[in-house]
């Protein structure tokens, strides 16, 4: 090797590119017979070709790209630095330093489509994410995971109309107005929503209409523990026994990290049950931390309809290995294209794992003492905000977990004008009703978990009552 | 000394091999993995234990059966379980062709872990997230740059979910023009990703699948006699996942535009066209890019991932919402218009990508993408060039027109040695090389489909090859080397006999121990 002379800077290769050295580039297009790389692109008809460059910012250096963008996102103000009451489908929770650990992982964070020889690691720690879910839920069979909650509930929705063979899934009208959205636009054509009556003092499904709802196409009885507005419903034997006496399956959707105490759906009757993952080690990311889940019975009817896939485990040809593969991969589009069980492709694995590095991580008791402490703290915080003059709680005698709706109608003022204060406090209140819920007036849902002190939840009381103070 | 002599022609690799348990096997009664927050004494003190509230029929009775295992070894299992697994960043991924496996630039992944990104809420005030909203104001205005389309959304997470957004929108199109009952069918091609077909199918519509002519390309005669006033969408990739790109793309998006159908453009494959050529000029109406492929994003196992989903001005009022505008220097969040689809996502997609894209064609500039176009095409040409070298290797359809990626065949192999693709698969493995066959159906005979990308330099391309040609002597000399591999991954070949059995599939460790038998 030559050495290199002291004034020679090289600057053809950009980091990322290997092959922009010229030599190199020069050697390759000789193997392959052409003078220059502009031939490379002959497939492509000169009217289609942009020959301009493209109006676009001239490259940084990786040093300038840091000063850069930590420029941009040090405008955002974060739930770090501020005190976060908003939840509403994405909570922010204690993230053990160990699954921010895993997740980061180069391995995993790289990884995709590798085969079981190769990708050994991924389909056991995906096989393991299946089986931790399957004890929280009671449930024998879970997929990998879907985009997220909405999407598991929609891909719920679509399993029970192929098991069914009928039309028409019910939801109660206290869902968020969102999932809905996306249910909606999911399912149609092929399956259409009506929604159920809620109680007006209790929050709860109302039996006698989703009684008078029922009738021989409905599909599925959809509903939630605790559901968007916290709210736990404790009719779900009932519910579930409607929808079974109708020939419908009954699916509730989860937010798992309350199954430390609360019943899981199976034990009222649910066929399907679904939810989304983030609480379980995800941060919030502005919402890229969604992770959807569905689990059901192991039945062959039930199994064969997942349109995701299914990691099974299975002996290998040498006595004493774990091996895992694809459960009945030919359900899948992959296999099938339009003829396969929905769609399938790209989901979010990633988070999978991580929940179950997390579920790894607290075990059956430290489930139990976080669903015990958000449920103490959340109800903390409901009596105090409760005890300041023009407001109160919107189904002030339901158990509820987690989330819970404030009423400020007493006070005279907007969600939206308390929120604006609460913000200059350093505080983000809870989520404004008035826009999905109008009839409520204006309502807010509250979020507390367990990152909460009680010195926080005093500060929220304190900053609202000055808020809402009559001068 | 002695001078240490590396001449193998393979590399010498052999995967970890931890012969780890399945976690609950590590259970043990009392250990704990980490304590959460727990309450105060005062605050416990005035409302008591929390769970007094929950309703007798709502009480769990009994604990989930969750292993108890101390932090450390949590740790070490699950980091012995990613040694066990190769991710791009650890071989020369060339292999999984259709999926553009890059280089995923640290510093990205660096700068997506900061709690100014990671602790965000996305029902904050406008207000509190003015740097992420610029950040995806900035990327939307970089994709209409590269694609010549006028807005992107960026709320569906896969490739798959923005082909489901792209076919809502053709329907919710149909249906604002009162077309939504006639219009009931969608064309696609047997070489675009099978979710094209798949999403179209999930919206209700006929799939009517067009096959290449004799050369590979998609046929303008068999879709002429496709169109009808039934017509509701043409959905295709360009190239397809042959590689092959088809020059007369403008003619097929007037056929369509002509039938009153719309256009819809599978950009999975875009890595080759980056600042060549663009949606727009070809006569689209929508088009996705997937920012875990084009730019960089990882995979992470199966995702969380983007796809950008861009339209010409008469869709705009069809994107899922909410959508990222700039109004009197304030970035602002504008809501579904009425005809909107509505969301396909929760919230506004997966943040951490956007960012990774934004952050990588920052890096790269208006040059540097180009680049990444022409690199990707030369590394795939050289390979190719090479591939049909190796006895046995061959690429069906035209020669001498591929882009970024080529789907090949072993026919000739299998037939001579009855060495499988599958069995190619395996034996890849003992390299250290991921190696993918194709897409089902295998219209290709004993397929295998590579896409190099510009991340590679020759000698990583070089050593593929090597790999390649090192297997196709096997098969001709020692075939039973192959048909038993692997030999150094850390399992040996599955029984997949119980798979496909309801009767004996264990899809959960709880299902596992119901179903095993001691034999």
């Amino acid at each position: 090797m030559e050495a290199y002379p002291l004034t020679r800077t090289r600057t053809f290769a950009h980091p990322y590119i290997p092959n922009t050295v010229p030599e190199v580039q020069a050697e390759m297009l000789k193997e392959i017979g052409l003078d220059s790389v502009d031939q490379l692109h002959d497939a492509i008809p000169e009217s289609l070709k942009l020959n301009r460059d493209m109006k676009l910012p001239p490259a940084m250096t990786e040093h300038e790209l840091r000063r850069h963008i930590d420029a941009l996102l040090a405008k955002n103000k974060h739930g770090g630095a501020y005190l976060n009451f908003l939840g509403a489908g994405c909570w922010q929770h204690f993230v053990p330093a160990v699954c921010d650990e895993i997740n980061q992982r180069s391995e995993f964070v790289t990884a995709y489509a590798g085969e079981p020889y190769e990708d050994h690691g991924r389909f056991q720690a995906l096989f393991e994410y299946q089986s931790l879910i399957a004890e929280l839920v009671d449930m024998d069979v879970v997929n990998v995971p879907t985009f997220d909650w909405a999407q598991a509930a929609s891909t719920a929705i679509r399993m029970a109309g192929r098991i069914t063979g009928r039309r028409t899934a019910l939801l109660p009208k206290s869902a968020d107005p969102d999932k809905i959205m996306i249910i909606r636009n999911y399912c149609t054509p092929v399956m259409e929503l009506r929604l159920v009556e809620i109680d007006s003092a209790t929050g709860r499904i109302d039996l006698d209409d989703l009684r008078a709802k029922l009738d021989a196409d409905t599909a599925a009885v959809y509903f939630e523990n605790p559901g968007y507005l916290g709210i736990i419903e404790d009719q779900g034997s009932a519910i579930s026994a409607l929808a079974h006496e109708a020939g419908a399956v009954s699916i509730v959707g989860v937010d798992p990290i309350s199954l430390g105490v609360l019943q899981p759906p199976g034990g009222y009757g649910a066929d399907i049950v679904c939810g989304d993952l983030q609480p379980l080690g995800m941060h919030m990311n502005y919402g890229g931390g969604q992770a959807g889940f569905i689990a059901t019975r192991d039945e062959e009817t039930y199994v064969m309809e997942y349109p995701s896939r299914l990691f099974g485990i299975v002996p290998t040809e040498v006595e004493g290995e774990y091996g895992f593969g694809d459960v009945a991969y030919e359900r899948t589009s992959f296999a099938l294209r339009e003829k396969g069980k929905e769609s399938v492709g790209t989901q979010t694995a990633l988070w999978g794992i991580t929940a179950g590095v997390y579920l790894s991580l607290m075990g059956p008791y430290g489930m139990q003492e976080l669903g015990g402490t958000i449920m103490q703290k959340s109800q903390y915080a409901a009596k105090k905000l409760a005890a300041i003059p023009g407001v109160g709680l919107r189904f002030p005698g339901t158990a509820f977990f987690k989330e819970f709706v404030v009423d400020f109608n007493g006070t005279g003022l907007k969600v939206a004008e308390i929120n604006r204060r609460l913000a200059e406090a350093g505080i983000f209140g809870g989520k404004d009703l008035s826009g999905g819920f109008p009839e409520w007036g204006q309502c807010a849902l509250y979020c507390v978990t367990e990152i909460h002190s009680k010195a926080d939840l005093d500060r929220l009381a304190e900053a609202i009552a000055k808020i809402v103070a009559k001068p | 000394m002695k001078r240490i002599r590396r001449d193998h022609q393979v590399r010498r690799f052999h995967q970890a091999k931890w012969d780890e348990p399945v976690i609950f096997e590590l259970h043990r009664p009392g250990e704990r993995g980490v304590i959460p927050p727990g309450s105060e004494e005062s605050l416990a003190a005035e409302v008591g234990d929390g769970t007094g509230r929950i309703p007798d029929s709502m009480r769990r009775s009994e604990l989930p059966k969750l292993p108890e295992i101390g932090q450390a070894k949590v740790l070490r299992h699950y980091l012995r379980l990613s040694q066990e697994t190769l991710g791009s960043d650890l071989n020369v991924e060339i292999g999984q062709g259709t999926c553009t496996m890059k280089y995923i630039p640290r510093i990205n992944e660096m700068l997506i872990r900061t709690p100014h990104l990671t602790e965000l809420h996305p029902l904050q005030d406008e207000e509190s997230v003015q740097g992420m909203l610029e950040i995806f104001h900035r990327t939307d205005l970089a994709m209409r740059e590269i694609s010549g389309m006028d807005a992107f959304s960026f709320q569906s997470s896969s490739g798959t979910q923005a082909l489901l957004a792209m076919a809502s929108i053709v329907r919710a199109y149909h249906e604002s023009r009162g077309e939504g009952d006639t219009r009931d069918e969608i064309i696609t091609t047997i070489f675009s990703h099978p979710s094209q077909a798949a999403t179209a199918a999930v919206k209700g519509y006929k799939i009517i699948t067009l096959h290449p002519d004799e050369d590979g390309f998609p046929d303008l005669e068999k879709l002429k006699k496709a169109v009808s006033p039934r017509t509701a969408g043409f959905v295709v990739a360009n190239p397809e996942d042959t590689g092959i790109y088809n020059p007369r793309i403008r003619e097929f998006t007037d056929v369509v535009h002509a039938a009153g159908g719309v256009c819809y453009y599978d950009q999975a494959n875009a890595n080759g066209l980056l600042g060549i050529t663009r949606a727009k000029e070809a006569g689209f109406d929508m088009c996705f890019f997937n920012l875990h492929k084009t730019f960089a994003a990882p995979h992470m196992c199966g995702g969380p991932a983007t796809g950008a989903l861009g339209v010409a001005e008469p869709f705009k009022r069809f994107l899922p919402g909410p959508v990222v505008d700039l109004e009197n220097g304030r970035y602002v969040l504008k809501g579904q218009e009425d005809g909107s689809i509505g969301k396909v996502r929760s919230f506004h997609g997966v943040a951490q990508t956007v960012l990774r894209a934004y952050a990588w064609i920052m890096s790269l500039g208006p040059d540097g993408l180009r680049d990444v176009a022409r690199i990707a095409v030369l590394n795939n040409n050289y390979l190719y060039h090479k591939i049909l070298k190796i006895r046995g290797a061959s690429a069906p359809y035209i020669r001498g027109r591929r882009l970024e990626q080529v789907r090949y065949s072993w026919k000739q192999l299998t037939d001579e040695t009855g060495v499988t693709t599958e069995d190619i698969t395996r034996r890849m493995c003992d390299f250290g090389l991921h190696y993918w066959t194709s897409h089902h159906p295998y219209i290709v005979p004993q397929p295998f489909t590579l896409e190099p990308t510009e991340s590679y330099s020759k000698e990583d391309l070089d050593e593929y090859i090597r790999a390649l040609e090192h297997i196709s002597n096997e098969a001709y000399s020692n075939p039973e080397a192959v048909k038993t591999a692997p030999h150094n991954s850390t399992v040996h070949r599955n029984d997949e006999s119980s798979l496909d059995d309801p009767k004996q599939w264990c899809i959960t460790w709880r299902a596992y121990l119901k179903k095993a038998q001691e034999n």
